[in-house]
């Protein structure tokens, strides 16, 4: 856009706070996708069109912010492309298997990352970005594009909905990421593989 | 760590979180004083990846770029 031509320290200034952003990147991609594996690919992406579009960003202004609106865009175009589509069984598997042996996340922990992935995405986003990312609503409009009041009722929602799974301890039924739905369907599985249960014929 | 775990006990009334959650306004982040008992507990699952040592590819991607220049 405009012609300035970067300097050299400029260029290092940049790669410095793109450096630095990196752990954020991470989180906020981890709380979108909910896989660490596709998170970190997710990231990748997100520093590689930062790297090819760093002429556009402005010095002085929020690196996080900047690179957070580039990591949403590979997410919602990654989405689109059904990427994580399918994905959702192995991740349960994969936290559950994976949780490390020293660590004992508190139970609780492992509930409210469930309950996160049970939030339609942008209310998921929003949450992440106002309540994890410690963004102000204003901000939070911006990454997202969309109005202050728009960001404002998804979070309401969200957490309203956080409060019914987690402190109610409520844990919904439906939704296409449904954990309940999930584990309705496993039991089903373990009923029928027990020799209960009728299996209808596939087709 | 144990503050924020205790604190996602369901000690908190859900009223109060409600309410919490629908009069936050202006600037305020949303973890604000009358924040619902998860609240530390979303922050807590952000924070936990910052703090993690970071995977080498990362570095390695953003050297090669600089090195493409």
């Amino acid at each position: 856009m405009d012609s300035h031509q970067r300097t050299a320290s400029d260029k290092a200034d940049f790669k410095r706070e793109l450096t630095g952003v990196v752990p954020h990147l991470r989180a906020f991609a981890r709380g979108l996708c909910g896989r660490p594996d596709m998170a970190d690919d997710l990231v990748q992406e997100t520093l590689l069109k930062a790297w090819a579009a760093q002429d556009r960003f402005e010095p002085g202004t929020s690196m996080r912010a900047w690179t957070f609106v580039i990591l949403r865009n590979a997410y919602l175009t990654d989405m689109r492309r059904n990427r994580f589509r399918g994905d959702y069984d192995e991740s349960v598997a994969e936290r559950i298997l994976t949780a490390p042996a020293g660590q004992e996340e508190p139970i609780h922990l492992a509930d409210m990352r469930r309950a996160l992935l049970t939030l339609p995405p942008e209310r998921r986003e929003a949450l992440l970005l106002v309540g994890a990312g410690g963004f102000s609503y204003e901000e939070a409009a911006e990454i997202c594009g969309c109005a202050v009041g728009t960001i404002k009722s998804r979070v309401g929602r969200a957490r309203a909905a956080l409060t019914t799974m987690l402190d109610e301890g409520d844990m919904p039924r439906r939704s296409i990421d449904d954990v309940g739905a999930h584990r309705a369907i496993l039991e089903e599985l373990d009923s029928v593989a027990s020799g209960h249960g009728v299996s209808e014929p596939t087709r | 760590m144990s503050g924020a775990i205790a604190k996602l006990d369901k000690k908190k009334p859900a009223d109060a979180s409600r309410r919490g959650a629908q009069t936050g306004h202006g600037k305020a982040p949303a973890a604000g004083k009358e924040a619902p008992g998860w609240a530390n507990g979303l922050k807590q699952l952000y924070d936990e990846v910052v703090k993690e040592p970071l995977p080498d590819i990362f570095d390695d991607l953003l050297s090669k770029l600089d090195d493409k220049n």
